[in-house]
């Protein structure tokens, strides 16, 4: 049957537009995914292959060159850590510096002279630190230094350019102090595992804990109210002549880093003055 | 040679004892540094100026220390013959002389400046100062013998080089 060519060509056609009229109208869709399914799934194992061999030939460039920027960035945060600690010490040292500077002007009538601790003795059974200032600064034996929290010890010897000064927790420390609120006096001593007390507290003194511990002046060694701590226990026995309290130093001595050498005040020798026996 | 190197070696421990090992405690007690070296130096077997060691880390630490210099000196000086002593004893076993020499230095230099210190007046609970104190240092120095030993062993056999029989 032989149709003419116009008719074929109107008949296909149609046939087209059929096809587009049923493909937009979406009757063509279940067709077209079954007709597209092996395409489609061909197309996706060739663009994975395709994805696989081009991450295999360009990965080295990307491991050096990501090698190469975690380099750069693990120094920039070794450098910027190390700028952290170096403003945290900084911090530090100007916050203990602005302590002792409020420290110096509640306490306008000494004059000071500011020293950095060094280092400490070497025997354990001593409690003794080195700063860095000397006679050359102005220092000399039996000065009384403190920090912003309180009385530290006093200079024991002296050189040139450094000092040693031994803490009021040395075993060989003897002050004369005054428990605040009941006045009560005591004799502040050391011992070689740091811990002080006060001895020679009369019976009658009526002393808690909580207590504020104070240099009372006596003996010309300490200037008189320079807080040195709390009393944080008493013992106390009907059989003994005296009472005993433990105290907890305001100052932390393991931090110790900074001090004050109190240079206007000079110890008074009162050696002399006590009586011995013989003399009239 | 061993003499002149004695001074800084023995000078920069004596300044790394005061900053940081004082500030390092087991209990009470602290490690000696000093002694050690004084101790380990005499133990080498070539070692021909152990007691010159001994005599200038007893000045160097009477420097860096309160206790009497007049304690301190005869105390190293002491520790150094009591360690040339046990490396006689046990010459085939150096190492044990090492080690039996640290506990004993250490009694020595503890034994000796308290006395001092207890002479001078400052007083001292014995007993709580052997158990606070002394213990605690002969553990850390022990702890640190080996080491110091290998160490100064080095430096020995740098200096002193075993002549070789040809």
């Amino acid at each position: 049957m032989n149709l003419p060519r116009s008719f074929q060509t109107a008949a296909l056609a149609i046939l087209v537009v059929g096809i587009l009229l049923l493909a937009l109208g979406g009757y063509l869709t279940p067709i077209s995914r079954v007709a597209l399914s092996p395409f489609i799934s061909a197309q996706t194992w060739l663009a994975s292959r395709y994805l696989a061999i081009r991450d295999f030939m360009t990965a080295p460039r990307d491991v050096a060159l990501l090698t190469q920027i975690n380099n750069q960035l693990e120094a920039e945060v070794s450098r910027l850590q190390s700028q952290i600690i170096e403003l945290q010490q900084q911090n530090s040292e100007m916050q203990v510096l602005s302590a002792l500077l409020d420290f110096a002007r509640t306490h306008s009538e000494n004059e000071y002279i500011t020293a950095a601790v060094i280092g400490r003795d070497i025997s354990p059974f001593l409690h003794y630190v080195i700063i860095n200032r000397g006679s050359d600064d102005g220092l000399r034996r039996g000065m009384p230094v403190v920090s912003s929290q309180g009385l530290v010890g006093r200079v024991a010897a002296v050189t040139a350019d450094g000092a040693r000064v031994q803490l009021i927790t040395d075993p060989d420390t003897a002050i004369n102090v005054r428990i605040q609120p009941s006045g009560a006096e005591g004799l502040l001593q050391g011992s070689i595992t740091g811990d002080i007390t006060v001895e020679a507290i009369p019976q009658d003194a009526s002393i808690q804990t909580g207590d504020l511990v104070l240099t009372s002046g006596l003996g010309g060694n300490f200037p008189p109210d320079m807080l040195i701590g709390q009393v944080s226990g008493v013992r106390q026995r009907p059989v003994e002549l005296f009472q005993t309290a433990t105290v907890e130093p305001v100052v932390d001595f393991s931090q110790l880093e900074i001090v004050l050498v109190i240079v206007n005040f000079r110890p008074v020798n009162i050696a002399p003055l006590i009586p011995t026996p013989g003399t009239p | 040679m061993a003499i002149f190197l004695a001074i800084p070696i023995l000078g920069l421990m004596v300044i790394v004892q005061s900053a940081v090992f004082s500030q390092v405690h087991l209990l009470y007690g602290t490690v000696d540094l000093v002694l050690l070296i004084v101790v380990a130096w005499a133990v080498q077997e070539r070692v021909t100026t152990a007691w010159h060691w001994g005599v200038i880390a007893g000045l160097l630490t009477s420097l860096a220390t309160a206790v009497p210099a007049l304690a301190i000196i005869p105390a190293y000086v002491l520790i150094t013959g009591m360690a040339i002593y046990l490396r006689r004893i046990f010459w085939q076993r150096p190492l044990l002389a090492m080690i039996a020499a640290t506990v004993i230095a250490t009694l020595i230099t503890h034994a000796i400046s308290v006395a001092a210190l207890v002479i001078n007046g400052t007083p001292i609970p014995l007993i709580e100062a052997f158990y606070m104190i002394t213990i605690p240092s002969a553990l850390l120095n022990l702890l640190l013998a080996v080491p110091v030993y290998a160490l100064i062993g080095d430096l020995a056999n740098w200096l002193y080089p075993q002549a070789i029989e040809i």
